[in-house]
């Protein structure tokens, strides 16, 4: 007997316009697991996380979090995307609000924890994700790589069920890529469900559980990272892979 | 020079009189403009339509028709009364006429600023899990009013002179005290002319400099 899993995907079904951007997608991630979703680009990577709180609508199809249907809109959805953490390639940290503020805004006008306790906790994320001394800082003072560790700070302080990362370092400097992936990899290793889109190999291996590719719109293999990497079983994934590796 | 120096009493309570009508008005523009805008980008249809119906037809009115519907639309006809006080009265019915005109142009600007947010500060505050109401109020619009003070400030500038066809409708503000200034000192109409230009330019410039330096204090750096 297995622990149903903490998200679900059934059958989901996504256009843009003539576009079939997802077609009959089916992919469980289990509780505490971590998978790294990777693909050329266009193939539908991005509109698979967005589709999981609900940024994007599906067309046809179920997702279940936690056992729970997405909701369509109001309460039910907001309640449930404050479940679900997310992380962008753009950080989008809000700008006229400092640190702090982007921390604990959630949990004070979500969740609606005491001012003093969501200051705390936020205070520890991100001495967590190492940047407790910026606190009082604008997101434009920082360093990319800075404002990438307030973004997954800020998701934490929800405590989601699951995060959803969309390439966390490829808007950065590549000075600035190890350090928001070691976080990463520390709360991967703290048991949190993660679903990342990456193209970061190495993090593949150190931290994921499973791979899976897609390509236009399908998932087309998913396997362990080391046998994904090491031994690609469709011809599409070679490609894609000897593509990667050459760069 | 000397027919406005020896007004100076009536001429100072009229210009106050325009002041008052200006900051309520402004208050009023400011309350309904933001509501407006917040329609027009809202989700809701229905939201949508009715708040792009309202502002396409206040900013193709002429502010004169608005302001006599308000008089004698409003106040003769539907018998709209705030006061007993016939001036009270009237006053009132003119910080209506120009909310409700203004608000389409605060409307206008504010949306302009809506614009200028990124996409991603919404889906960030969408994911966190605020509602619709909540992204727009701690999110959105603080940005976009940063954003637009500048603007925001020439439609201030603009209703402090709109204000001049309150007295079509009976205030006794500016405009009106200069008319009747004029009517008694015919031979002075150039001096006076003069006075009562120099008085809006000391309401209007500081208002412009006080919007350019708070526009560049309140900037958002991204
Ligand atoms: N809002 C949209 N409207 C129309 N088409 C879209 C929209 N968003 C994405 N697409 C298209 O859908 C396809 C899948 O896009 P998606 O962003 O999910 O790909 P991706 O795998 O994340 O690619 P990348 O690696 O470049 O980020 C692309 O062809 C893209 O052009
Ligand atoms: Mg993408």
């Amino acid at each position: 007997m297995t622990a149903t899993p903490l998200v679900v995907l059934e059958n989901v079904n996504k256009h843009f316009g003539e576009l079939h951007v997802l077609q009959d997608i089916n992919l469980s991630v289990h509780r505490g697991e971590v998978v790294v979703l990777i693909g050329p680009s266009g193939s539908g990577k991005s509109t698979l996380c967005r589709t999981i709180n609900r940024l994007e609508t599906i067309d046809t199809g179920t997702i279940t979090i936690d056992g729970q249907p997405l909701p369509a809109e109001g309460r039910g959805l907001a309640r449930l995307r404050s479940d679900v953490g997310m992380v962008f390639q753009s950080f989008n940290l809000f700008a006229h609000k400092t640190v702090l503020q982007n921390v604990t805004l959630g949990p004070l006008k979500v969740r609606k924890t005491p001012k003093e306790q969501a200051e705390k906790r936020a205070l520890e994320l991100l001495d967590r994700v190492g940047i407790a001394n910026q606190a009082h800082k604008y997101p434009a003072q920082l360093s990319g790589g800075q404002q990438q560790r307030v973004a997954i700070a800020r998701a934490l302080a929800m405590d989601p069920k699951v995060i959803m990362f969309d390439e966390p370092t490829s808007a950065l400097d590549p000075e600035m890529v190890q350090e928001v992936l070691d976080v990463m990899v520390n709360l991967a290793k703290d048991g949190m469900t993660m679903v990342v889109v990456t193209h970061e190999m190495g993090f593949a291996r150190r931290a994921a559980n499973r791979v899976v590719f897609m390509a236009n719109g399908q998932i087309v293999e998913e396997n362990t990272p080391d046998e994904f990497f090491g031994s690609p079983r469709t011809d599409r994934a070679k490609d894609f892979l000897s593509k990667i590796l050459t760069h | 020079m000397n027919v406005v120096l020896e007004n100076l009493g009536p001429i100072l309570e009229a210009f106050w009189s325009t002041v008052l009508l200006s900051v309520a008005s402004a208050i009023g523009a400011l309350v309904l403009g933001t509501l407006l805008a917040g329609m027009r980008v809202s989700p809701v249809p229905v939201l949508r339509a009715s708040g792009t119906l309202y502002v396409n037809t206040m900013r193709n009115t002429p502010l004169t028709l608005v302001l006599l519907f308000c008089g004698l639309g409003l106040g003769n006809t539907l018998g709209l009364k705030f006061s007993e006080t016939v001036t009270v009265n009237s006053y009132w019915l003119a910080v209506v006429g120009l909310s409700a005109y203004t608000a389409s142009f605060v409307c206008e600007s504010l949306r302009a600023g809506i614009n200028t947010v990124p996409m991603g500060q919404a889906e960030a505050a969408r994911s966190v899990g605020l509602t619709f109401g909540q992204t727009m109020t701690t999110i959105i619009l603080p940005q976009a009013f940063r954003s637009v003070v500048g603007p925001l400030g020439s439609v201030l500038i603009a209703l402090i002179k709109n204000t001049t066809i309150a007295s079509l409708i009976g205030v006794a503000e500016a405009a009106a005290s200069m008319r009747t200034l004029i009517e008694f000192n015919g031979n002075a109409v150039i001096p006076i002319f003069i006075g009562f230009a120099l008085g809006f330019m000391v309401l209007t410039l500081p208002t412009g400099f006080l919007f350019g330096w708070l526009s560049k204090r309140l900037a958002v750096a991204r």
